[in-house]
């Protein structure tokens, strides 16, 4: 497997490229699983409703978008872009992946310390853990497989 | 009802946050780790804490951890299949689901 080795780098102005319909999309998606993670944990308890909590919820409306935005870029530059847009959208799969692993992290972390610490630091602690799991799991992937 | 609400507005601005700043972000696969953010639980855990109580949201958080583990399957299956066959995105996605449902209550089940 072999993706970029770009630096990591942030781009707000890609922000403005996004139209309108596609937040209010993502909004509602979010918004929805949310909700329905609440209905299903008040009707089937909280096992099955915790379930939820990780239900890839908006992940096919961005791959969907990163797919739109690789092949309208190569269209500018008279290419069609269909294989750069799989790779881009497996890429970001891969990272989800990668993302995943923290998730696991942030679930433990908040499973085994709620009862013995203040909620508000076991939530910052598992999002943070999350983070630096995640991050440390991308550097790994770029640093030892993707270079071999 | 209302808590319902709130839900969905407190779950839709996470969400979308989050999307947002995974957008903003260069490499894909860098930016792909925000597509597995912890922003559905980061949203609910709050209201369930102040409703239902610590043992609730600790059980909530114990089953997320096969949620996780379903999202990984997916996410792994999801870049393979792009990778390898001249696929669409959403098709692969939606279709993929599925998936996770299966692995996330079997997972469910024995983590449960």
């Amino acid at each position: 497997m072999r993706f970029d080795l770009k630096p990591v780098s942030a781009r707000p102005s890609a922000l403005a490229e996004t139209a309108w319909y596609e937040y209010a999309i993502r909004f509602v998606f979010g918004g929805l699983i949310t909700a329905a993670a609440g209905i299903i944990a008040k009707k089937y308890g909280p096992i099955t409703g915790g379930l939820f909590l990780a239900f890839p919820a908006i992940f096919p409306s961005g791959a969907t978008l990163i797919e739109k935005r690789e092949r309208e870029r190569k269209a500018r530059a008279g290419l069609t872009g269909v294989c750069r847009a799989r790779l881009a959208v497996a890429a970001d799969a891969a990272g989800a992946a990668m993302g995943c692993v923290g998730l696991i992290v942030f679930a433990t972390a908040v499973w085994r310390w709620l009862n013995e610490f203040p909620a508000p630091l076991v939530i910052a602690g598992a999002t943070l853990a999350w983070a630096m799991t995640s991050g440390m799991i991308w550097i790994a992937w770029k640093r030892h497989w993707v270079r071999h | 009802m209302a808590e319902i609400l709130i839900r969905f507005l407190i779950g839709g601005a996470v969400v979308s946050g989050f999307a947002a700043l995974g957008e903003m972000l260069r490499p894909k696969s860098f930016a792909g780790l925000f597509g597995a953010a912890p922003s559905v639980a980061l949203a609910t855990l709050g209201l369930t804490l102040a409703r239902q109580g610590q043992l609730y949201a600790g059980s909530e958080a114990h089953s997320m951890i096969a949620g996780a583990a379903a999202f990984f399957v997916y996410a792994v299956c999801t870049s393979c299949v792009m990778r390898r066959f001249p696929a669409r995105a959403l098709p692969v996605t939606l279709g993929l689901l599925p998936l996770w449902f299966a692995v996330a209550f079997a997972v469910g089940r024995l983590v449960g």
